[in-house]
């Protein structure tokens, strides 16, 4: 999984079934460290996340549609699975 | 599958039910000198892996297979913890 910001939402009226009662999160991937990357991309919310969360993004296909419309098949790629609390990590490598 | 060291951990209150239980820990990819490769990433463990320890984790489909598939979304799980890091034999 990676670590992303939510930085805001997509509204689409017209779209796959599948994603109809989805919300389509706008997330910025960042490190552990909280520094933003280069990748922008959008994952559906299944953990009722908002704006300025830090989030888990699962990115394989079979989790991400089941996560999100809790069946798999669908042509989703990205879902936000949990709201970080807290990353601790080693002072040193 | 990647040789990585778990690097950190992370808690997450709210989730995806289906991730109740689980441990995540972040993880950093190492190359064949276990230096360092790529960015960390978030990884469900599945074998009890603790911060600091040498693993080896699995990317795609098949990193939920570990547990009852139905039950994990995660696209990167632990499945091995490598003894210590001279039972990394290179050439």
């Amino acid at each position: 999984m990676i670590l992303a910001k939510v930085v805001g939402n997509v509204v689409a009226t017209k779209k796959n079934r599948r994603y109809e009662s989805a919300r389509v999160m706008l997330c910025q991937q960042i490190t552990p460290e909280g520094e933003e990357m280069s990748q922008t991309l959008l994952a559906l919310d299944s953990v009722d996340s908002g704006v300025g969360d830090t989030v888990l993004i699962v990115q394989e296909g079979w989790s991400a549609s089941t996560a999100a419309t809790k069946e798999a098949g669908a042509a989703i790629d990205s879902a936000i699975v949990g709201v970080v609390d807290r990353i601790d990590l080693m002072a040193d490598l | 599958m990647q040789l990585a060291r778990v690097i950190g951990t992370v808690v997450a209150t709210m989730k995806n039910e289906s991730l109740e239980g689980r441990k995540l820990l972040v993880v950093q990819t190492l190359d064949r000198n276990l230096q360092p490769a790529g960015k960390p990433l978030v990884a469900v463990d599945s074998v009890g892996a603790g911060v600091g320890e040498l693993v080896f984790w699995c990317r795609g489909k098949e990193a939920s297979f570990p547990f009852k598939r139905e039950d994990t979304p995660t696209d990167c799980t632990i499945v091995g913890i490598v003894d210590s890091d001279s039972h990394v034999s290179r050439k």
